[in-house]
């Protein structure tokens, strides 16, 4: 394996697959009567929040725990952080406690990169700016192929403010790994400069595209990141690139509707879409404990600690 | 850092005979081994009533097939079968590295209240087993636990000895015994080699 996850760029195609799969075993075991596992046991994590998260904090913190490692939460709000200590300083502040692995959620893009430079432990990317979002890539790959069997050859729909979305740069890179062809659809204001560089294709037109999905990716319409208007109104946003009932319609038979969450019901999503069978909004949560148990044990379970190493 | 990827690679691959590695058993001798451990488990568990086979991957599991089936030949009731893999119960994690998992597979029954048999290939050092009693109690309450081995090949590094033993091989450490069967090798049989650093497959743990 690799020695950090920063990228979903980071994983080829037999290390992705063995993520998958271990996730797969994780996930027996979380249906069991005892779920925890002593793996980990006597290793610490450190989840560094310095941008608001429930699902993708809860979820490592719950992996980490079913692992048996000792969890330590750190959100910048209410922290030294708010009185100016530099993101250097606080890693290596954890370094000095001890902390064996560190997940990072950061409103910079490439925060993490530079944060494996200075700690010696494992460093995984919970978020970058509008980067990279790689557990999310995995744990919708594991989604995708639980559902329908297969991800080589999966036509893949993304659709929606690709602009600010670390999880749609993510899922194009881990995707196109592992052998799924990627549409982007988005408003051309909504496109990130040098898309055309991506390995996938672009549309904007949405009801062109849906006849031919095995998989539609609605993407967060991320109004905090948006400093200019990027579409006229939200109800010609909603018209033009939401999903509602008549657009699944559209849909071949076996096709299913994801979201990484928190949604805009009635804005990119249809409320009576998002709780519809074909939705696998929950499930994603669900898969995302697993998908991080195997990343913290296949990334950690191989380093020793640093006397012996 | 040494990937989980080779490692299980390496586990999977069929193991060709190293050089100066001899045969102690061949095939026609695991057949009769196998055969024996099934009658030895008939006897000691009142015609394996309330029993379940659970072999340790890679070849522990296939062992336990082999020895399910013979049973069912010789009393025609069939004993439920399954897998445990322990490789997240390790204790030596950091100095080896994460591995890929192999399935666990308990059988429907569940194993609360049965006497499981443990079955693995070869006992060494103990802490295989240490870490499958210690995955077993996180799946269930069995009534007792047993332990089947093709082969007890000594180093005891903790208080662990097995049910049923195909067969005790006396070794010195610095020796590497392997056990091929068909289902992952090109065939049945024990070969021990002067050499520790030919590749422990499903050996030398």
């Amino acid at each position: 394996m690799i020695p950090h996850l920063l990228s979903a760029a980071d994983l080829n195609r037999d290390d992705a697959l063995l993520v998958l799969d271990t996730a797969g075993e994780m996930a027996r075991i979380g249906g069991r009567e005892v779920k925890k596992l002593p793996t980990l046991r006597g290793r610490t994590v450190v989840n560094l929040f310095y941008e608001d998260s429930t699902r993708t904090r809860i979820s490592f913190e719950a992996a980490a725990k079913r692992l048996s490692a000792d969890v330590i939460n750190f959100s910048a709000k209410g922290s030294s952080v708010s009185k100016g200590e530099s993101l250097k300083d606080t890693a290596l502040t954890l370094q000095a406690m001890g902390a064996d692995a560190v997940v990072i959620r950061h409103p910079e893009s490439g925060a993490p990169h530079r944060l494996a430079q200075w700690i010696e432990g494992v460093v995984v990317n919970a978020g970058d700016g509008t980067h990279e979002h790689p557990t999310q890539a995995l744990l919708d790959a594991y989604t995708m192929r639980s559902r329908l069997g297969r991800l080589e050859g999966l036509k893949v729909a993304v659709v929606g403010d690709v602009l600010h979305s670390r999880v749609a740069r993510s899922n194009v890179l881990l995707l196109h790994t592992l052998g799924a062809e990627v549409t982007l659809v988005a408003p051309p204001t909504l496109l990130p400069v040098g898309v055309e560089a991506w390995p996938a294709a672009v549309s904007y037109d949405l009801d062109s595209v849906l006849p031919k999905c095995d998989v539609v990716m609605m993407l967060r319409v991320q109004r905090e990141r948006m400093n200019a208007s990027y579409f006229p109104t939200e109800r010609e946003y909603s018209r033009r690139y939401g999903l509602d009932a008549r657009r699944v319609g559209a849909l071949p038979e076996h096709a299913i509707v994801m979201h990484p969450g928190p949604m805009n019901r009635g804005m990119e999503i249809a409320p009576e879409v998002a709780d519809s069978v074909r939705s696998t909004i929950v499930e994603q949560v669900a898969n995302g404990v697993s998908v991080r148990m195997a990343v913290l044990y296949l990334l950690l379970g191989g380093t020793g600690t640093r006397e012996n190493q | 850092m040494t990937p989980a990827l080779g490692s299980s690679a390496a586990a999977d691959k069929p193991a060709g005979s190293p050089a100066g590695a001899r045969a102690i058993l061949d095939a026609a001798d695991l057949a009769r081994i196998v055969d024996r451990i099934a009658h030895q488990i008939i006897e000691k568990t009142e015609g394996a009533a309330d029993t379940v086979l659970l072999g340790i991957p890679t070849r522990g599991a296939h062992l336990a097939r082999r020895l399910g089936d013979r049973i069912r030949a010789f009393t025609d009731r069939d004993v439920p079968i399954g897998t445990l893999d322990i490789t997240l119960y390790r204790d030596d994690l950091r100095l080896r590295g994460a591995r890929a998992l192999e399935p666990t597979y308990v059988p429907p029954g569940g194993i609360d209240k049965q006497r499981v048999v443990l079955v693995d290939d070869v006992l060494f050092s103990g802490r295989t087993v240490r870490a499958a009693l210690d995955a077993l109690n996180d799946l269930g309450r069995p009534r007792a636990v047993q332990l089947a081995v093709l082969v007890d090949r000594g180093h005891r590094e903790l208080p662990i000895r097995a049910d049923y033993v195909g067969k005790n091989l006396p070794t010195s450490r610095a020796e590497s015994v392997k056990v091929l069967l068909r289902e992952v090798d090109d065939r049945d049989a024990v070969l021990i080699a002067g050499d520790i650093a030919a590749n422990g497959g499903g050996a030398a743990r």
